[in-house]
C-alpha cells in the first residue's frame, strides 16, 4: 500500500521537469540580461558618450557590435539599455502592482456606489492617453528616468487595477470564501489567505507582460525626450535613431530589437513557470 | 427546554428584485436537539443556512429576528458577526471540491481555524491537524494534509470539509446537503461519521437535504420547507405516519417507494437507523 502512493509520487517528478524548462529558458533569457545590466556598472567596452569611432562601422574585433551613426559604441550603448530596461520595467510593475492591486481590492470589497465610483474613474484613467500622462508628470518633475517611470507605472496601474477587481470579485462568489467565513475568517485573513493567492496566477502574469509593455512605453517617451537623458539611451531610443540606417547597418537596429525580445520573452516565460507553480491544479494537466 | 442555541422567528429574505426567497419562517434548535431541514431544490434551505450565519448574498435583505447562541443576527455588524462564526455555529457545505481553496493544501485548511479557536502553534498546531483528519476518520492524514484538494477523493474532501467545521468546536453544526455530492457508499459512511461526532460532542445539528431517507437517519424533527414557507414542522415519526401538506405527503410517497426499490438491493445503511462506528477518542 505504501509502496504504491511511493510510486505515485515518484511519477509526478518528471512531469514537473517538464513544466519547469519554460522557466528555465525564461530565466537564462532574462539572466543574460541582467548580467549585461550588472557588468555595466562596473565595466563597458567604451565610454557612452565616446564618438571617436567611425561612424556606422559594423561589428568588428574593436567594436564588436559596431557603431551608430555619431560612432559611439554599440555593444556599450547595449549594456547600459539592459540596465535601463530592467529598472524602467521593475520600477513599473512595482507601482502599478501595489496601486493596482491595493485599488482593485477595494473596489471588488467595497460597497456597490464605492466599486461603481472606482470602477469609472479607472476607465478614465485608462483612457487618459499615457502619453499625456507622462508630459503632465515630466513638466512637474522635469524628464528623467524616474519621471518615466512613474507615469509609466501610474498609467498601468489603472489596467492592474481593473484587472484585479474582476478576478477577485470571481473569487469572492465561490463558495470556499463562504466557506471560510462561516468558520469566521476575518476580511483581512479572507483577502491575505484567499484572495490574493487565488488571484495571484492571473494577475502576475499580466504583471509580467506589463513589464514588456512598460520597456516598450519607456522607448517612446525617450524618442519625444520625456525618458532617460542621452548619453544613457535606452533600447527603444537606439532602435528609433537606427530607423534611418536599417538597411545600411542593420546591426544598429537589430542588436536592440533582440535584446528586447529576448526580455520580454524571458520575463513571460518565467511568468508562465511560476503560474503554473502558483496554481496547483494546473500541475496535473501538463 | 433550556434556551436555544438557534432561534429563528418569522425570518423573512427579501432579494433585490422583491421576490421573497424565505418567508416568516420560524424554527428553533436546542442544545443537542437534531433537526432535519427537508424541501425541494430552490425552496431556501441553503438561504436559511447563509442567513443564519449573517453571510446573504448581496443584495439581500433579512427582517425578522435569529438569534444565534443568543445573540441578534439580522442587522448585526460585521464585527459582531466574525466572532460568532465557527465559535457558535459553523456549516458543512453540499460540495466539498468548491467549499475547499484550490489552491491550499488540505491541511494548511484545517489548520487556519484549528489555530485561531484553539490558539494552536507550532508542532501542536501539525498535531491538532492530523488528530483533527484522523477524528473524521481518514486513514492517512500525513498524506492527506499535504494534498490539494483536487488531489483528493470526493469523500475524503468531504470530511476535511467536516473536521474543518469542528475545528472551532461549535455549539451548533449546519449540514447543508453535506452528501448529496457523494455516491451511495460513501453517503452512508460520511452520514455515519457526522451522526457519531455530533452526538460524541452533544452538538446540535441542523441538517438539511432534500431526501427524506437521509434526513430521517440522522434527525429527530422535521421541518418542510416549499417556496421559502414552512409547511409542515412536526417529529419525524408524525411526519411519516400522518403527512398534514400534500407535498409532504408526496415526498414521504416517493421516498417508500424509492425505499421499496432499494430494499429490494443490498445496502449498508438502512434509513431510521443510523449505522454504528466506534467512536474515536474524545477531543478535550
Ligand atoms: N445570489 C442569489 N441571488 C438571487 N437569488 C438567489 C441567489 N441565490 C439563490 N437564489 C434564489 O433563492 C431561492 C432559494 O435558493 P436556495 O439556494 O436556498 O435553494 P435550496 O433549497 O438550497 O436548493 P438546492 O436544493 O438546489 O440547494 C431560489 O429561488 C434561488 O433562485
Ligand atoms: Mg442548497
Amino acid at each position: 500500500m505504501s509502496a504504491l502512493t511511493e510510486a505515485q509520487i515518484d511519477v509526478s517528478t518528471p512531469r514537473r521537469r517538464t513544466r519547469s524548462i519554460t522557466l528555465r529558458i525564461g530565466a537564462v533569457l532574462v539572466g543574460i540580461i541582467v548580467i549585461l545590466a550588472i557588468v555595466s556598472l562596473f565595466w563597458v567596452p567604451f565610454d557612452p558618450a565616446d564618438t571617436s569611432g567611425g561612424r556606422l562601422e559594423g561589428p568588428g574585433s574593436e567594436h564588436w557590435l559596431g557603431t551608430d551613426k555619431l560612432g559611439r559604441d554599440l555593444a556599450t550603448q547595449i549594456m547600459i539599455g539592459a540596465r535601463i530596461a530592467l529598472t524602467v520595467g521593475l520600477g513599473a510593475v512595482a507601482i502599478s502592482a501595489v496601486l493596482g492591486i491595493a485599488i482593485g481590492l477595494v473596489a471588488a470589497f467595497a460597497v456597490s456606489w464605492v466599486d461603481d465610483t472606482i470602477s469609472a474613474g479607472l476607465d478614465i484613467l485608462i483612457a487618459f492617453p499615457t502619453l499625456l500622462l507622462a508630459m503632465l508628470i515630466v513638466a512637474a518633475q522635469g524628464a528623467s528616468l524616474g519621471s518615466a517611470i512613474l507615469s509609466i507605472g501610474i498609467a498601468m496601474s489603472a489596467i492592474v487595477a481593473r484587472l484585479t477587481r474582476v478576478v477577485a470579485k470571481r473569487v469572492l462568489a465561490q463558495q470556499y470564501i463562504t466557506a471560510a467565513r462561516t468558520s469566521g475568517t476575518s476580511w483581512w485573513g479572507i483577502v491575505w489567505r484567499h484572495v490574493l493567492p487565488n488571484i495571484w496566477p492571473t494577475v502576475s502574469v499580466s504583471l509580467a507582460l506589463h513589464f514588456g509593455l512598460a520597456v516598450l512605453a519607456e522607448s517612446s517617451l525617450s524618442y519625444l525626450g520625456l525618458g532617460a537623458p542621452p548619453p544613457n539611451a535606452s533600447w527603444g531610443r537606439l532602435l528609433q535613431e537606427a530607423q534611418g540606417t536599417v538597411l545600411t547597418a542593420p546591426v544598429g537596429a537589430l542588436a536592440p530589437g533582440i535584446a528586447l525580445v529576448m526580455l520580454v520573452l524571458g520575463v513571460n516565460f518565467i511568468a508562465d513557470g511560476l503560474r503554473d507553480i502558483a496554481d496547483p491544479t494546473r500541475r496535473r494537466s501538463r | 427546554m433550556s434556551t436555544p442555541i438557534l432561534d429563528i422567528e418569522a425570518l423573512t429574505v427579501t432579494a433585490d428584485d422583491g421576490r421573497r426567497l424565505l418567508d416568516r419562517i420560524t424554527l428553533a434548535v436546542g442544545p443537542g436537539e437534531r433537526v432535519g431541514m427537508i424541501g425541494e431544490s430552490g425552496s431556501g434551505k441553503s438561504m436559511t443556512a447563509l442567513a443564519v450565519m449573517g453571510l446573504l448574498p448581496p443584495g439581500m435583505t433579512a427582517t425578522g429576528s435569529i438569534l444565534l447562541g443568543g445573540t441578534q443576527v439580522v442587522a448585526a455588524a460585521e464585527r459582531d458577526l466574525v466572532s460568532l462564526r465557527g465559535r457558535v455555529a459553523s456549516v458543512v457545505f453540499q460540495e466539498p471540491l468548491t467549499a475547499l481553496d484550490p489552491l491550499m493544501r488540505l491541511g494548511h485548511q484545517l489548520a487556519i481555524p484549528l489555530r485561531r479557536h484553539q490558539n494552536l502553534r507550532g508542532s501542536a498546531l501539525t498535531e491538532a491537524v492530523l488528530r483533527g483528519l484522523r477524528e473524521v476518520q481518514i486513514s492517512d492524514p500525513d498524506r492527506i494534509a499535504r494534498a490539494y484538494p483536487h488531489e483528493v477523493s470526493g469523500g475524503q474532501r468531504q470530511r476535511v470539509a467536516i473536521a474543518m467545521a469542528l475545528a472551532c468546536a461549535p455549539e451548533l453544526l449546519i449540514a447543508d446537503e453535506p452528501t448529496t455530492a457523494l455516491d451511495v457508499t460513501v453517503q452512508s459512511e460520511v452520514l455515519a461519521l457526522l451522526d457519531t461526532l455530533v452526538s460524541d460532542r452533544g452538538m446540535a445539528l441542523l441538517f438539511i437535504s432534500h431526501d427524506l431517507a437521509v434526513v430521517s437517519a440522522v434527525t429527530e424533527r422535521v421541518l418542510v420547507l416549499r417556496s421559502g414557507v414552512v409547511v409542515e414542522a412536526a417529529p419525524l415519526t408524525d411526519i411519516l405516519r400522518t403527512p398534514d401538506d400534500p407535498y409532504t405527503a408526496e415526498l414521504v410517497a416517493s421516498a417508500r417507494a424509492l425505499d421499496a426499490v432499494l430494499d429490494s438491493v443490498a445496502r449498508p445503511t438502512a434509513p431510521g437507523q443510523p449505522a454504528q462506528t466506534t467512536p474515536e477518542e474524545d477531543s478535550p
